[in-house]
């Protein structure tokens, strides 16, 4: 791979049954290319759980993914109503989601602190009634 | 063990036809939190939940997990048998609880 590929994604707000399509996809991508599967697994969940954050807390919003033959970028930017305190939301077990999405198995005070654990580097920025944008970043070689 | 052999060795019903019962399965994860699912289960188990949206599939997906399984008669949600069929991810339901499927899957995969 000597020249990068660009992906672009819209996440639809509030879809629970196409959340999960633009990582799903992605996966697909980095399988056929070929990459390592464990580190396919990692871009999986952190793309996946961002993504989910993007459909529970910001009625969706774009996937942008990048593909060189070094790593994997991928940032995730929502319009929604933007995280006030980012250290607290990074807590484990910190979640604002509402009692329906619990019921649905999310929730949990997870999700952001799964990105940051699954990415090589990772980025979070968020203007309060602006929105927030996420980038993760995953290397294909040791 | 194949998805096939492992539904009717413990009287499971298929609720998605032929679609990817050849997958092998080998061994069994139990969880209710997708995140944790997310992070903790491998590729090839067979999945345990009574989450039944259509959520549980895209996470079967990207885990390249071989079967969910809907312990003590949880109902499937139409919209996520049809996604199931659609990426060739088994569901099979059962009456058992959870701790009896992963104690007879135990028995049957060591």
């Amino acid at each position: 791979m000597d020249n990068s590929l660009k992906l672009h994604y819209e996440i639809p707000g509030d879809d629970f049954a196409l959340a999960g399509e633009a990582s799903s996809n992605v996966k697909k991508i980095l399988t056929q290319l070929g990459v390592n599967p464990a580190i396919i697994k990692r871009v999986s969940i952190a793309m996946y759980e961002a993504e989910i954050n993007a459909v529970i807390h910001a009625n969706g919003g774009t996937a942008e993914v990048e593909i060189d033959s070094n790593k994997v970028t991928i940032i995730i930017k929502d319009e929604g109503p933007g995280i006030p305190d980012i250290e607290l939301a990074m807590q484990e077990g910190y979640s604002t989601a509402s009692e329906a999405v619990r019921e649905l198995g999310f929730g949990a005070g997870m999700g952001l602190p799964n990105i940051k654990k699954y990415s090589d580097n990772f980025e979070i920025e968020s203007i309060v009634g602006k929105g927030t944008t996420v980038k993760i970043e995953v290397w294909l070689k040791p | 063990m194949k998805v096939k052999e492992f539904a009717e060795k413990l009287d499971m019903v298929i609720l998605t036809g032929e679609k990817g019962l050849d997958k092998e399965i080998k061994k069994i994860y139990a969880c209710d939190l997708l995140s944790w699912v997310m992070s903790h289960a491998c590729k090839n188990d067979a999945w345990v939940t009574v989450l039944n949206h259509v959520n549980i599939v895209a996470v079967a997906v990207l885990l390249e997990i071989s079967c969910i399984i809907l312990p003590e008669g949880v109902d499937i949600e139409e919209t996520t048998l049809k996604k199931a069929i659609e990426n060739n991810i088994p569901i099979l339901k059962t009456n058992m609880d959870t701790y009896e499927i992963c104690w007879r899957t135990h028995e049957i995969l060591r």
